[in-house]
């Protein structure tokens, strides 16, 4: 019998115990993430702030590796969420799964505590394998790696196994597909080369193909398995969609891979191959956009979950516009060659990991703590008409709208004063991080941080809060078929 | 019904997501074996660790509108020449220590990484060093210590990182030999230090 409005682990079943572990942990290293880029994006406007203590490469380096591990955290999380109720059998390995969860989540704080405490090493192999293997987005040392991959490889054979012995559904099959390639591909990572073209080439498989493709795949599973949560929505009508996104994201993201491949010493036959291909990425998204869209207003927006339902509408546009729209403005070799590496792709980094995960996960969240009460009531007529999940949305997503245009500002006057006018050279590197529109972009970029992160408290807050003492039930979303 | 199409199945999506998917990836197999051959160590593209013994030059080539790398005369790099083990050796020293030191956290290599500090793609023939008689020097020189050194006029320096005597001389060759690798006309329009005799 499900406590209304308490916070009891009697309410979820095996995998959904284990699924508010991993999400606990997420919005941990989310705090984290906001905490160091804050840091970091100080350091543009003063240098000298924490000059030798944590320099910019430190904080910045725990910002982007705090985004992957939430966000990992995240899908293992939400997918050990569905896994039981999809499957209709309980979790198969749920004792391996949380030992897993618990050295996992060992190991990153110990890749973190080194990152901050030890920072650098000797220009030795052991560096990479014990302190940092300095190689963006994937620096944990290869010890870690390899605990990476057989975390990963335990969820993948849970996720086998249960949908095998259980229900084996559409979306099962995409996902435990996924979960294959989310190994294997990050496998392209762990070696060393000297050899800094072959060694780029593979890493971009591990950053592009995780990011553009399986986690692409991750979240349109995610997404199905919202929908008809809180909409209601027809498992053949969710099925078929997943498909055609399936079909779409890995159509065009796999050869899509080529947009990284202009400027590495890779030939120039992936100028054709990686602009065409990478240009028809933004199509799934728009695929999605129209899905969730479509299925929300078919249903007038009636829904079980309000915030998820929210998280999930600002997930089908945040994608659709910074993996897609903000990707697509300097995917095309002719301008990336005057915007890559500028602030132009950080701008777009922001918005795209935001707009197409963040905002899921944060989903995935609401309705975790909606089933943790007790599947408690979470439409409308909230006390305080639900003021703190409203404005921490709209917090969060203002926030990081104002982070990407004013990094974009900022990557225009870079592309056009450093690399079109002066050369590339550092001389003008340097009058254009000096010029006052490129600095102002930065003061901007800093305050428009401060109030995501004001957002992001403000989401704690609420997700501590939210049917807290609720004694209504939920309605369940009727399927219509 | 309009959803009895065969357009709108789920089955026809379904075998379409496995081709799709499973076309992409063969091709892109594919095309891995041909651009790993073309970039492997030695070729024109990425050339022998060794050529850290020549000059390098980056100019405009006429056919492809765009700066290309030039190998030129001899220039041993600190003025002593190479066997390909010892150039080797060296560049790997100076990679490895490039990964250990987290460079990539605020500088970007063939524009990937951070946006801190300067792209180092061409490092090796950026005007900041000077002469090229000096330019050795002064970046062994800067590597071990740049916190007391002249950077810029935001204030941004690169912290002291613990770089030995030999890390430096092989992160000077890493860069040296970075600056050969053909990255089709990146960085554009590129400035480099006068190395004419």
């Amino acid at each position: 019998m499900a406590t209304l409005g308490i916070c009891d682990s009697a309410n979820l079943n095996g995998g959904q115990k284990l699924a508010v572990k991993y999400f606990t942990v997420a919005i941990t290293l989310f705090g984290a993430q906001v905490l160091f880029g804050l840091l970091a994006g100080l350091q543009y406007l003063m240098p000298d702030f924490l000059y030798g203590v944590l320099d910019f490469s430190v904080n910045r380096m725990v910002h982007i590796n705090a985004l992957v591990v939430w966000m990992l955290y995240g899908f293992l999380g939400s997918v050990y969420w569905l896994l039981e109720e999809e499957s209709q059998h309980e979790v198969v390995g749920l004792k391996l799964g949380n030992l897993i969860f618990w050295v996992l989540t060992a190991a990153v704080t110990v890749v973190v505590l080194v990152y901050l405490l030890v920072q650098v090493g000797p220009g030795k192999e052991s560096t990479i394998w014990l302190i940092n293997e300095g190689r963006e987005y994937i620096e944990a040392p290869r010890w870690a790696d390899i605990g990476i991959v057989v975390s990963v490889l335990v969820v993948f054979y849970n996720v086998a196994a249960t949908f095998s012995k259980g229900r084996y559904t559409g979306i099962a099959g995409v996902l435990v597909l996924d979960m294959l390639a989310l190994f294997g591909i990050y496998l392209a990572g762990m070696f060393y080369t000297t050899n800094i073209s072959i060694d780029q080439y593979w890493w971009w498989w591990v950053i592009h193909l995780w990011v553009e493709a399986t986690w692409e795949v991750m979240v349109a599973c995610i997404m199905a398995y919202g929908l008809m949560k809180v909409l209601g929505v027809r498992r053949k009508i969710v099925e078929t969609w997943l498909y055609i996104e399936v079909a779409l994201m890995f159509g065009s993201g796999i050869l899509g891979l080529g947009h990284h491949y202009f400027w590495i010493g890779t030939p120039e036959y992936w100028f054709s191959i990686g602009g065409f291909f990478s240009a028809l990425e933004p199509i799934p998204l728009v695929a999605m956009v129209v899905h969730a869209v479509f299925d929300a207003g078919a249903r007038h927006a009636k829904n079980s979950n309000h915030p998820t339902m929210a998280w999930l509408i600002a997930h089908a546009f945040g994608n659709f516009f910074g993996a897609g729209v903000w990707g697509f403005m300097h995917t095309l070799p002719q301008i990336n060659l005057y915007t890559h590496g500028t602030q132009w792709s950080a701008s777009h980094g922001h918005l795209a990991f935001f707009g197409a995960y963040a905002t899921i996960i944060i989903a995935m969240f609401y309705l975790a703590v909606q089933h943790w009460r007790g599947g408690v009531w979470m439409s409308g007529d909230l006390p305080g008409n639900g003021w703190k999940w409203k404005w921490s949305l709209g917090l969060l997503n203002l926030g990081m709208v104002g982070m990407t245009v004013s990094m974009l500002v900022s990557g225009y006057v870079q592309s056009q004063i450093e690399r079109a006018i002066e050369g590339s050279s550092w001389i003008g590197y340097f009058a254009a991080q000096a010029h006052p529109w490129f600095v102002q972009g930065m003061w901007w970029r800093e305050l428009f941080g401060v109030m995501f992160a004001v957002g992001f408290v403000l989401l704690v807050w609420d997700l501590m809060t939210i049917g807290k003492g609720e004694k209504r039930a939920l309605v369940p979303a009727v399927s219509e078929g | 019904m309009a959803t009895n199409q065969w357009w709108a199945s789920e089955t026809f999506w379904r075998k379409t997501a496995i081709w799709v998917t499973g076309g992409s990836m063969v091709v892109l197999m594919l095309l891995t074996m041909d651009t790993l051959s073309q970039i492997s160590v030695g070729t024109t593209r990425v050339p022998a660790y060794s050529v850290i013994n020549n000059r390098i030059e980056y100019k405009f080539d006429e056919q492809r509108k765009v700066q290309v790398p030039v190998i030129g005369a001899k220039e041993p790099l600190f003025g002593k020449e190479l066997s390909e083990e010892e150039a080797e050796a060296l560049v790997k020293l100076g990679k490895l220590t490039t990964q250990a030191k987290n460079c990539m956290n605020c500088h970007t290599l063939l524009g990937n990484g951070a946006y801190y500090a300067p792209d180092l793609t061409k490092a090796w023939l950026d005007q900041y060093w000077g002469t090229k008689e000096v330019r050795e020097v002064q970046m062994v020189e800067f590597l071990k210590d740049p916190s007391d050194k002249l950077h810029n006029s935001m204030g941004r320096r690169m912290p002291k990182l613990g770089i030995t005597d030999e890390e430096a001389r092989g992160v000077v060759a890493f860069l040296k030999w970075m600056s050969s690798i053909d990255t089709n006309g990146f960085p554009y329009n590129f400035k480099s230090i006068e190395q004419e005799n």
